[in-house]
């Protein structure tokens, strides 16, 4: 059985479930449980669920110590770029505690924070830096596109016994979908694919997904069948859903809210280039944000972005198909 | 829980700790420059005092951490010679099969839970120790050693501010031997005391001579039973003197080298030993042993790190997730 949740409620009925199955999970973040209201303190207590002062270092370590005692922190940070503040806890510490000890211990941790608010937020909250996690080995990085996804990923985040990097977009928090009822996980590294075809494989995340699925709505009326790929962890990253596609299609388009030289998109280019190479029948084509710092001027914004029509060009472009201009 | 006050007894396992983590440390001098040591190495010839005092006190489910200086913490914590000596040999009998080296030893067993590459980076992750042991209604204590180059991080301020705000066993310790790597606090900082630091937190604080063992062991001792009923924060800033240089093989053109007879003043094994005598503790002729005990367990380590293979490279993707 499903029922009908937007985004952002099904990423608290993940978290609720899983405080509710055990007892170690932990919940903090600033500006949580600030009245004796609050439906996490009314169910957990102030002993679980803690109100930080605005510390991302020290909240993110405070974690990874919780998380090396046995317990399955939860951290609130709100806005992905206010990791970048405790960047020595995420990338530095966290990850490698494992490694550099020999196994001798294990961190398990949700680091939860939103990105790409492209709504007027301007240069410091809307950035796609998923980039600067996934390339770090220890960590695991999650980027869901649907509120069933969001509550399997996370459900599935918090029981992983390694660090990761929960990234929900903040363009989809009210966007509503059917969501499974009860305990729900979603594997990591298993891409979906959300819709099929034979011409183009196009890849997308988070936002971009329905994008995506709009480019291939249009590109349908044009007689051409887009299958579209969402990745939905970026590590680790499904590329073999990815190379079968291709394998198929022979034509690949990657769409990234990223900018240009630090997003999945390269990553996933490279990986093609290399191990798909034989199957390709034009280049790949990458559509991403513009190197830039996001403007705040909306339709500077809307003119650094990935859009339906980039999408739809670029598909054009690989299938030769690219209306001539003068 | 009271403290008990240091006796003879006593003494003498603190200084059989300290000369092996002072012959160890020398013979791990050695080996870097023989290359048989391969990375990085700190030592700590100078500073074995506040190891000793503080971690002899512990118990092996009382977590603690420590900086890049940081094999005597290891030691004094109960980390095997052998098995440290080869992890900075890099091999896969080493604590951390040789994955982590001198900047990185971790012992869990023995509640050694890591130093640092990164100055200041673990404060906050054992105040998530703390928090857990509240948690788990345990009255074990989480340590942090750190020295006085980390105080003006950002960690060491939002760490002491959770710390007292949620009032959790936590014990800082810092060795404030006047340099932070190369540079004297007097360039870095117009607060010469790091107790002073933490003044407006109204942290119970104390700076001791940091060389003077029974200074260290008495304060650190009331700290510690304060913490294991319950209450703290604490920082004990203890006053040190780092004999070598920063790094092994530091030129140390940034400070004049100290007399032999003021170090014969200040170092802390000397001095326990005179002040033991003087008090009636011990013999001066059951003092030899204790250096040539330790001397023969730093060379069993060394044969043991040299006996021991490089680990395999099928490790390296093995250990990266926990679920590999």
């Amino acid at each position: 059985m499903a029922h009908e949740l937007p985004y952002i409620a099904a990423i608290d009925e993940a978290i609720t479930l899983e405080m509710q199955r055990d007892d170690t999970v932990l919940y903090f973040g600033q500006n949580m449980a600030t009245t004796e209201n609050e439906p996490y303190v009314d169910a957990f207590g102030k002993d679980r669920v803690r109100v930080t002062p605005i510390s991302e270092t020290a909240e993110i370590g405070m974690a990874v110590g919780a998380a090396l005692a046995g317990f399955r922190p939860v951290v609130e940070l709100y806005m992905a770029e206010f990791m970048l503040v405790a960047m020595d806890q995420v990338l530095n510490e966290a990850p490698r505690f494992r490694s550099m000890s020999g196994g001798q211990v294990k961190v398990p941790l949700v680091l939860k924070a939103g990105y790409g608010f492209t709504a007027g937020w301007a240069g410091q909250h809307t950035g796609t830096i998923s980039s600067l996690f996934m390339g770090v080995p220890g960590l695991k990085v999650v980027v869901p596109s649907t509120a069933a996804d969001a509550k399997g990923l996370m459900a599935t985040a918090i029981r992983d016994d390694n660090p990761v990097v929960y990234l929900h977009h903040y363009l989809l928090t009210l966007e509503h979908g059917e969501v499974p009822d009860g305990e729900y996980l979603v594997p990591f590294g298993q891409a979906a694919i959300r819709r099929e075809g034979g011409d183009v494989t196009i890849v997308a995340t988070g936002w971009m997904v329905d994008r995506a699925l709009g480019a291939a709505e249009r590109l349908a009326a044009e007689g051409i069948q887009a299958e579209v790929i969402d990745p939905r962890t970026l590590a680790p990253l499904d590329t073999q859903t990815i190379l079968e596609s291709v394998d198929k299609t022979g034509r690949l388009v990657l769409v990234d809210q990223a900018t240009r030289h630090a997003s999945v998109a390269s990553v996933i280019a490279g990986e093609v280039a290399e191990y798909g190479f034989s199957s390709l029948k034009a280049p790949i084509v990458q559509v991403t944000a513009l190197d830039a710092t996001i403007p705040y001027s909306e339709p500077l914004e809307a003119w650094v972005l990935p859009n339906e029509d980039k999408i739809v060009a670029a598909v054009q472009q690989v299938l030769g198909t690219a209306p001539v201009t003068a | 829980m009271k403290a008990s006050p240091l006796d003879g007894e006593q003494a003498l396992r603190l200084l059989a700790t300290m000369w092996r983590i002072r012959l160890f440390e020398e013979r791990v001098g050695q080996l870097k420059r023989a290359d048989d040591v391969h990375g990085l190495v700190h030592l700590s010839t100078g500073q074995e005092g506040v190891a000793a005092a503080v971690c002899s006190q512990l118990r092996d489910d009382d977590p603690v951490y420590s900086g890049h200086r940081a094999h005597g913490h290891a030691i004094a914590k109960g980390a095997p010679l052998d098995r440290l000596m080869a992890e900075l040999m890099g091999r896969d009998g080493g604590l951390c099969r040789g994955l982590g080296g001198s900047m990185h030893v971790v012992d869990v067993e023995h509640g050694f839970m890591g130093a640092t590459g990164v100055v200041g980076g673990n404060i906050p992750i054992a105040l998530g120790s703390a928090l857990a042991a509240r948690r788990l209604g345990r009255d074990s204590v989480a340590v942090v050693f750190f020295g006085d180059g980390a105080v003006q991080a950002g960690q060491f301020n939002e760490t002491v501010n959770l710390a007292t705000l949620w009032r959790l066993p936590l014990i800082l310790v810092c060795e404030n031997n006047g340099f932070a790597e190369f540079t004297p606090r007097s360039a870095h900082t117009n607060v010469e005391r790091v107790s002073d630091v933490v003044a407006p937190y109204d942290v119970e604080r104390d700076t001791v001579d940091g060389n003077d063992v029974v200074a260290v062991w008495d304060a650190f001792g009331r700290y510690l039973a304060s913490a294991r009923g319950g209450r703290g924060p604490f920082l004990l800033e203890c006053l040190t003197y780092r004999l070598g240089g920063h790094y092994e093989g530091d030129p140390g053109k940034y400070r004049e080298a100290l007399a032999a007879a003021d170090w014969q003043a200040k170092d802390p094994i000397l001095r326990l030993q005179r002040h033991g005598i003087a008090q009636g503790w011990f013999a001066a002729d059951v003092l030899p042993a204790l250096e040539s005990e330790a001397a023969e367990a730093v060379e069993q380590a060394v044969r043991f790190g040299r006996e021991s293979p490089f680990p395999p490279v099928e490790l390296i993707e093995a250990m990266v997730y926990a679920d590999a």
